[in-house]
């Protein structure tokens, strides 16, 4: 053997060639682009908004540029690209480009600048609403999912009642009675805090024992509380709640979000209940992290990826309830434009002016379909099963 | 370089380099690069080493179970009984897999379905091969329980797979698997996931049905503790290629590859007590980015820049031992194996080349 | 199995209680008042005003209203508010109507998703696949309404169906088979409907189920036990698959009493849905407590039934 054939692995060894790092953001990008499907929902998506707030722009203040309340009653119903009867008009109702780009609806109005108007209320809707109901969600999902195995004792479910009822009560005045089971519910707590200062007995009486005793678990009670919302066929709840309140958008914005919570509850609970028997929490515990700290350093970041999914198919079918709702009558109030209000504005005219139905109905179907598509692709890409199957 | 091999029968299961790539990720991975083996009659094969070595890969692919979109054969032949089994169709596969080759996993518990009885599962196994009547197929199952050592075969082939523990689903896999008598048993490191005791009951069920039957076995594991129980002829794996192979003896007694010698003085014993426990350093590579030339360069002590540059062929020992390691097949006089030390420079700075001895 | 039972029922008898009271809050806290009382309306005098009220307990406290409709209720004698009629005959008449478009969307939707989901799954990728999963897209995005629009002008243009209503007006004389094939062809396209959204989730689902129990250890030693294919897929993945939804066809219950607004509208269908809509808008709280009301009983049935089934269904789980 040749001494002079050096070794290579002298006091260290060579490190085998490593794959290239990527973060997880490339990552995520790099699985993201195989789907084709869900990049056209992302582009789609992109081109939605940037068309809302432009909208926004043109067609707000008092002067708009494309005007979409200008009534013109000489030019209803007029086709998609129509020109504007430039004789019977006065200057400033001439319509921006100088042709009617969507044509017009029963009242003259211009359906394109409609359209723009509308596309920021359905987008306000959509992430409003959305954004509503995620909150709600990830808390209750948190918590149930967190210190789910907390228990409720007795005597505080007793006094919560009181308290709710109390103040039931004085709201439909009947004042007397109110206040006193307020009163009552004020000495209930002051006596229980000082009671706990002062005390030394070993045993404890049965009545303390029975009030003491644990009545229901968060997640117990919690999950009953989503159960009974679950009982109300949600459409109708929503259709309920908006056709007795005053109609306004944020009313029914705010209902649309109160009302479709309980999936990302139901999701959240199931990510926290798995992620805290991980090790990493036990692991930051360990480290005497607050709870705080925890759940929403660790684990939520963890918990975040089925939430996103459900998000973006919430704001789709948000859009497509707001349409449902102005359909019935219970949309948002005219003179405001939504793409559903034009869509059922123009059910009564689907054969003399089938635009008026059709471009808002084909609009609302690809931001839909947009929002879907790249909501699936978000799932795909972040559901670590399917990941290893290629 | 094909190795030249003096066979007294012809073999049952002859692969013949071997290559299975997988595609995902946009990266390709080898993780079988070119392996040649065989399986004769009535012996016990083991392909032994680490995971991520290949070596389920291999296994899979003699059944025709990769999944065809990441993975791809993409090149060797698999001869039985005559026939190339890469070449063959589905159907052909699907006469084969469980009658003259079958297949025991390592999971007992999800590879089983849980929502059929054990008899059911059995049962089908018999009744897609053979014809049996359905009155017979019931007293064919019992026996079958009866020969893997499982008591009141009568009531368990009503149960489901979540009644048993799971030493007794690995005897129900086994008895799936014995099920037609096949003349190959694929057992894929069967025992790693069962505690020890259980595993010697099921290494020596192995045994003893072996030898009834006279069926071979090819029996994958990294553990060499257990392929020194029941190995007839081993193969060492690493990153995808064959590093070693002989029978039980001469690779226990006398290794002749850095790897498999590192792994053999891995294991503790009492003669070590004391000393300081010996690990390979480094890790296994990943199989789309293998070093170039050896595999094992990088952990290699005995590693000189050829071994970086070209691709090590097998060397010959003597009957039937094989070692893909030139540098050690060419510094003769090293005669046991023994824990490599690390080089280092002596007292003049010179290199010092390994010595010999314990 | 028994504790199960009980504890269920329990469970869920205290969530209807909750969910009755949640109910009766909503509708008597929102602003406004039913019309028949409504001192602004003009079609009342005030003696009539205070006759309903007294009739119907509306100036006593929320609680003792409570009580009244709930003892009304179970015993069957609650009424409406419109017209006087019994709440529960008016219920059962437009549940029948309901009934056939149900039974039919729901017999479709569920026929035609697990062969779709079925060949998508084993079939992963191919054509049938990638088409399967645009119409699906397609069909969860179309607003409902719209989607019947362009079908009824298509439907009624080319294809001289008629679709509006129970049944063609003035049909009532013809002979049995003339009447049943004009319900037939009424029926037809709202079901239709209703069933192409249904199809498109539950196929969806359905696939990615397959799909997963596809990827299982245990088809993969079926596989190497030499099965024939359709073994493998049919009797191996699809019998756990199908688990999941086996807990599912409990929960289709509720759509007993759901109906579409939407499609009942546009198809002018006397059913439960347009019902309770009308009701909304004319306050007729009667029928909104109602409906509510059977329709939470439905909802913490279908539960029920899902969870029992589950327990059937699948081998692992034995309480």
């Amino acid at each position: 053997m040749n001494l002079a054939e050096k070794k290579l692995n002298n006091d260290f060894y060579i490190e085998s060639p490593l794959p290239p790092k990527r973060t997880r953001m490339q990552e995520f990008r790099r699985l993201f682009g195989q789907n084709r499907l869900a990049i056209l929902g992302l582009f789609i998506f992109i081109l939605f908004f940037c068309c809302a707030v432009t909208g926004l722009f043109l067609t707000s203040g008092s002067k708009p540029i494309f005007d979409p309340a200008m009534v013109r009653l000489q030019e209803k119903l007029r086709p998609p690209l129509a020109k504007p009867n430039l004789d019977s008009l006065q200057p400033q109702e001439v319509p921006a480009l100088g042709v009617y780009l969507m044509g017009t609806d029963d009242l003259g109005r211009d359906v394109f600048s409609r359209m723009l108007q509308g596309a920021w209320v359905s987008l306000t809707v959509g992430f409003v609403a959305v954004g509503i109901s995620v909150l709600i969600g990830i808390f209750m999902g948190g918590i149930a999912g967190y210190f789910g195995q907390h228990h409720i004792r007795t005597d505080q479910v007793l006094f919560t009642l009181a308290l709710i009822f109390g103040t039931g009560l004085m709201l439909i005045n009947v004042t007397f009675i109110g206040t006193v089971i307020l009163l009552l519910c004020l000495a209930y707590i002051f006596y229980s805090l000082l009671a706990r200062h002062g005390s030394t007995e070993k045993e404890t009486p049965a009545l303390k024992a029975m009030l003491h005793s644990n009545a229901v678990s968060v997640d117990t009670l919690i999950m009953r509380i989503v159960d009974i919302m679950l009982c109300f066929p949600s459409f109708f709840l929503i259709l309920t709640v908006v056709a007795l309140l005053p109609a306004s958008i944020y009313n029914i914005m705010i209902v649309i979000g109160l009302t479709s919570w309980m999936g990302t509850t139901r999701f959240v609970r199931a990510e926290f209940l798995s992620l805290r028997e991980q090790d990493f929490v036990a692991a930051a515990k360990a480290l005497g992290l607050s709870n705080f700290r925890i759940i929403f350093r660790h684990i939520m970041p963890n918990a975040i990826a089925p939430v996103l999914v459900s998000a973006t198919i919430g704001i789709a079918s948000a859009i497509l309830t707001e349409a449902g709702l102005s359909f019935l009558g219970f949309g948002v109030p005219p003179p405001h434009a939504t793409w559903g209000n034009i869509l059922s504005n123009g059910k009564n005219f689907i054969f003399d002016a089938p635009w008026l139905t059709f471009i808002p109905g084909i609009a609302i179907l690809i931001v839909v379909l947009s929002f879907n598509l790249f909501g699936e692709g978000l799932r795909d890409v972040m559901n670590p099963k399917l990941k290893e199957r290629h | 370089m094909i190795d030249e091999r003096t066979t007294h029968d012809k073999p049952l299961l002859c692969v013949e380099n071997l290559k299975v790539y997988f595609q995902s990720n946009g990266e390709r991975a080898h993780a079988v690069d070119g392996i040649s083996f065989e399986v004769r009659e009535k012996e016990t094969v083991c392909i032994v080493g680490e995971s991520g070595c290949g070596k389920t890969v291999s296994a899979l692919s003699i059944l025709g179970l990769i999944p065809t979109p990441p993975g791809e054969i993409v090149d060797g032949q698999i001869i039985f009984s005559g026939q190339n089994l890469i070449k063959l169709d589905e159907k052909s596969m699907q006469k084969i897999r469980g009658n003259h080759i079958s297949m025991v996993f390592q999971e007992p518990l999800t590879s089983l379905n849980p929502v059929l009885t054990i008899g059911d599962q059995i049962g089908e196994a018999v009744y897609t091969h053979k014809q049996i009547e359905p009155e017979a197929l019931f007293q064919y199952c019992v026996q079958l329980l009866n020969d893997v050592g499982i008591p009141s075969p009568k009531q368990r082939l009503s149960d489901y797979p979540h009644q048993l523990s799971g030493g007794q689903r690995q005897r129900v896999m086994i008895a799936m698997a014995l099920a037609c008598d096949p003349d190959l048993i694929i057992a894929d490191e069967p025992t790693t996931a069962l505690d020890v005791t259980v595993q010697a009951q099921i290494l020596a069920l192995l045994r003893s049905i072996q030898k009834k039957r006279s069926m071979s076995v090819l029996y994958i594991s990294h553990d060499l503790g257990v392929v020194s129980a029941i190995a007839n002829r081993i193969y060492v794996m690493y990153a995808g290629i064959m590093v070693e192979q002989g029978n039980t003896d001469q690779i226990f007694r006398s290794a002749r590859h850095p790897y498999t010698q590192g792994l053999l003085a891995s294991l503790p014993s009492l003669s070590k007590r004391g000393k300081r426990l010996h690990s390979i350093p480094g890790s296994v590579p990943n199989p789309a980015y293998k070093p170039t030339g050896c595999p094992f360069h990088p952990r290699c002590s005995h590693a000189i820049l050829s071994c970086r540059e070209e691709f090590p062929e097998m060397c010959d020992y003597s009957e039937g031992h094989q070692a893909r390691c030139p540098i050690l097949f060419k510094s003769k006089g090293y005669k046991e194996s023994s824990p490599p030390q690390r080089a280092g420079k002596d007292s003049k700075g010179q290199v010092i080349r390994h010595k010999t001895g314990g | 199995m028994l504790s199960f039972i009980g504890r269920s029922i329990v469970q869920k008898t205290i969530t209807l209680f909750f969910v009755s009271i949640v109910s009766f809050l909503i509708i008597h806290l929102a602003p406004g008042s039913p019309s028949q009382v409504d001192p602004l309306n003009p079609k009342f005098t005030p003696e009539m005003v205070e006759r309903f009220q007294k009739e119907f307990h509306l100036d006593r406290p929320l609680y003792i209203q409570y009580i009244y409709f709930y003892r009304d209720l179970f015993t069957g004698k609650t009424v409406s508010w419109k017209d006087n009629q019994s709440v529960l005959k008016k219920i059962w008449e437009r549940f029948l109507n309901s009934l056939p478009l149900f039974v039919v969307g729901t017999l479709i939707t569920w026929t035609l998703s697990f062969p779709v989901g079925i060949r998508s799954a084993i079939f992963r990728g191919g054509i049938y696949d990638r088409s399967a999963t645009f119409i699906s897209y397609v069909l969860i995005s179309i607003p409902g309404f719209f989607f019947a629009y362009v079908l009824i002008i298509f439907v009624v243009t080319y294809l001289h169906v008629p679709v509006i209503g129970l049944e063609t007006f003035g049909i009532g004389d013809a002979p049995a088979t003339y009447l049943f094939m004009d319900r037939i062809w009424h029926l037809l396209l709202p079901s239709m409907l209703g069933a192409t959204g249904g199809i498109a989730v539950l196929s969806r689902y359905v696939r990615s189920q397959m799909l997963e129990v596809e990827g299982q250890d245990y088809i993969r030693t079926a596989r190497a036990k030499g099965l024939p294919p359709e073994q493998v897929h049919y009797k191996h993945a699809l019998r756990n698959a199908l688990l999941p939804f086996v807990t599912m066809f409990g929960l289709i219950l509720p759509g007993l009493i759901g109906g579409s607004v939407i499609i009942e509208s546009i198809f002018s269908w006397p059913g439960m849905g347009r019902m309770a809509y009308e009701a909304i808008l004319a306050r007729d709280y009667p029928i909104i407590l109602t409906v509510n009301f059977v329709s939470a009983v439905l909802v913490l049935a279908g539960t029920f039934i899902s969870d029992l089934l589950y327990l059937v269904v699948d081998p692992r789980i034995r309480l």
